[in-house]
């Protein structure tokens, strides 16, 4: 029996066991969106297509699984280009679906018509323009192969309404078989050798972890081999969650808002070894000064990683889970207790995370508070910038896909949309999109989405009155002129809150976060806490603008 | 450096735009870009003639390996192999410089392709330095216009 286009493609999500869809319907979607009427998967009509777009990325995020997300042509299209280029910068995988104008009309500037494969193309891990029904089976087949295997990223499909239209029999192919895609998955068994005995040999060394751990599930053997050659482990962003942070050998997060500890260790190291992370440039500091003394062995799967900021002197390229079990097996068991482990300690004794602990309320004790009152164990969203960076200081995260964060292209107004997707990945979790006033305004339509589809996520605004990462930098580097960072006229979050059918909750006073996040905690919808904390509070330690590592600004205490 | 990559990439739609744009969005140059389908009407061969040190050569050659639709990335630096360039150049002539015209084609074993009263269109190929020697040559003729193909190369012997 002949299928057309439409119905193609739901049967292909439903073959990929697509829980979710996400996205927002217009002219040329029109016949997928009623093809999707009677499908068995769950659909989330967002308020903005950049909402449909983080929330498949959250979802993502969440599960390891590709999200999902379905729109129209033109502007739906472009309004996706910022979800879509924040998937790619954190190798998240995703699906976009855009509908197009027919093949007959593209290129004539059609009403909605935008050349999406053409402005996506440096955004998306691949792009495709269906221009045949008989294409669309196996496009989609090896969309979802391209999007979660290798490095993965999102991959966009454009669907022209004709192609929605035109029917086909379907058959959908068992596997993706791209004579031009080949991720290569196991490690050279030389390299793995030669980096184990390097690591025998190290007496400063440093596991360096990042999101590649997490995506590749080698969160065990990062656990395995740390322990077994007592490697200190420090972490990027997106390797947040990916080794416990209350662990004996954990130091933290390091970079620009790295702790000390971990900072000191990258630079008096004598070997990094970099698993699944980048040395991208919040990272290294001023790259000429970065670790001097330190030899490299790194793992990635992705090649272009390897020596790209960062001189390498052992590459092995292959997933993370695959090459740790091996190396795992080659490095030898030591005991603790060395110069290096000892120094680490003072580090971390003489300069832990702090900050001024007085009666005021300020956004770190918020943090901590999240921390407490959830046991450790909510899934953290959070926006970007100060909010961003406090919650990576000040939750102690036990367990990867916990943190859920714009790494890469650090796109405020993500945290809220990619909580609900994480939220509905994790249905039985408690999901706190930590924000800033600032921020959780560039997508704050989706309440709608939130409260109409009952999705009873926290929103915890860390409330300054600023942007408030720009203007620390204004603080710091330009004199204290605060230009174009004072938010005069923000609304009352509290009757926001309510007039979307959610609840509010203010806190002005330090004594009050606690009871406020239990009764937040309680409710079952969504809820926003509006917390007032100190307006000028800075995040530190800071490592300033082309400044190595080790020259971190530290705070008052 | 001046490097010569041959690519093996898929004959569809947008590839090309894919391989510019890696170039254009990471700040790497190229010198000439060829591109045309191979024994296999399903595969085009890029010759790309780019320059940079080693570590950005690395770099290009690894950004697109990372292209889907590349199949095959080849740095001919250490390979032995031919290059070959296309170039038709007008060249103004009037009854006393044709003689001396004819002679250096023939020099140069190019190809006197199309004959005007006042100018004459010269084919020749041959490698990127003897095309420019012949151009330079010319040039006191006056050369009314010039379109070169941009370099394509092969690997000698068997492989």
């Amino acid at each position: 029996m002949k299928k057309t286009g439409a119905q193609i493609l739901m049967e292909c999500l439903a073959k990929e066991k697509v829980e979710v869809v996400f996205g927002l319907p217009g002219g040329q979607i029109l016949f997928t969106f009623d093809a999707m009427y009677h499908a068995p998967f769950k659909f989330i009509l967002t308020r903005h297509e950049q909402g449909a777009a983080h929330m498949a990325d959250g979802y993502a995020r969440a599960t390891g699984k590709p999200g999902v997300c379905i729109v129209t042509s033109g502007p739906g299209a472009t309004n996706l280009v910022t979800g879509l280029a924040t998937a790619y910068m954190d190798s998240i995988p995703m699906i976009a679906i855009t509908g197009q104008v027919a093949t007959s009309l593209i290129g004539n500037d059609a009403f909605q018509e935008a050349d999406i494969t053409g402005i996506t193309r440096p955004v998306t891990k691949h792009n495709f323009l269906v221009k045949d029904v008989r294409d669309l089976a196996r496009t989609v087949k090896e969309a979802f192969y391209i999007a979660t295997s290798g490095r993965p990223g999102p991959v966009l499909i454009d669907f022209p309404s004709d192609v929605q239209k035109a029917e086909t029999e379907f058959v959908y192919p068992t596997q993706a078989d791209i004579r031009s895609y080949r991720p290569t998955v196991k490690g050279h068994p030389g390299q793995i050798k030669k980096a184990a005995d390097m690591i025998n040999k190290a007496e400063k060394p440093v596991l360096y972890i990042g999101g590649g751990v997490i995506i590749s599930d080698a969160h065990t053997q990062i656990l395995q081999l740390a322990e077994k050659a007592q490697l200190p482990v420090i972490w990027t962003l997106m390797g947040i969650g990916a080794f416990p942070t209350k662990h004996d050998l954990a130091l933290g997060m390091v970079g620009m808002h790295g702790t000390y500890s971990a900072n000191h260790a990258t630079q008096k190291s004598d070997l990094i070894i970099a698993v699944g992370a980048r040395f991208d440039d919040r990272v290294t500091g001023r790259v000429d000064k970065f670790a001097p003394g330190a030899k490299v062995i790194h793992i990635d799967i992705d090649p272009t990683s390897i020596s790209k900021n960062v001189n390498v002197d052992i590459p092995i390229v292959g997933d993370a889970r695959e090459i740790l079990d091996e190396l795992v097996k080659h490095v030898a068991k030591k005991t603790k207790l060395t110069v290096w482990h000892k120094q680490i300690e003072t580090w971390k004794k003489d300069f832990p995370l702090t900050y001024k602990k007085d009666n005021q309320l300020r956004p770190q004790y918020v943090i901590e508070q999240i921390d407490e009152v959830t046991k450790g164990k909510a899934i953290i969203t959070t926006e970007v910038g100060q909010n961003q960076m406090w919650s990576t200081q000040f939750f102690r995260y036990q367990r990867p896909r916990q943190f859920i964060s714009s790494g890469g292209l650090g796109t405020m107004g993500f945290g809220f949309p990619a909580a609900i997707g994480a939220k509905l990945a994790c249905p039985d979790a408690i999901v706190f999109d930590i924000a800033g006033d600032g921020s959780i305004q560039m997508n704050i339509q989706e309440l709608a989405t939130a409260v109409h589809n009952k999705i009873p996520v926290k929103i915890a605004i860390l409330n300054n009155g600023y942007l408030g990462m720009v203007r620390q930098w204004q603080q710091l580097f330009y004199g204290k002129r605060y230009s174009g960072t004072v938010l005069d006229g923000n609304p009352d979050f509290v009757k926001l809150a309510e007039s979307y059918g959610a609840v509010g909750i203010r806190v002005t006073k330090k004594s009050e976060v606690k009871a406020a996040l239990l009764k937040a905690i309680k409710i079952d919808k969504p809820v926003i806490l509006d917390f007032r904390v100190v307006p000028e509070e800075n995040v530190f330690p800071f490592v300033p603008p082309g400044a190595a590592l080790e020259e971190l600004l530290q705070g008052v205490a | 450096m001046r490097h010569t990559i041959s690519v093996l990439v898929e004959n569809k739609a947008g590839v090309l735009a894919r391989i510019a744009n890696l170039f254009s969005a990471r700040g790497y140059n190229i010198d000439s870009l060829a591109v045309g389908e191979t024994e296999d009407q399903s595969i085009s061969r890029m010759t790309i003639i780019a320059r940079g040190d080693e570590r950005i050569v690395e770099q290009i050659e690894k950004q697109l390996n990372k292209l889907v639709d590349v199949i095959k990335v080849s740095d001919f630096i250490q390979t032995e192999h031919l290059e070959r360039d296309l170039v038709l150049v007008k060249v103004s002539t009037d009854k006393s410089t044709r003689s001396e015209i004819l002679q250096i084609v023939d020099i140069f074993r190019a190809k006197i392709v199309d004959v005007a009263p006042t100018s004459v269109i010269i084919e020749m190929t041959g490698t990127e330095e003897k095309i420019n020697a012949f151009v330079e040559i010319v040039r006191p003729f006056g050369v009314k216009e010039m379109v070169r193909t941009g370099i394509v190369a092969m690997a000698r012997g068997s492989k």
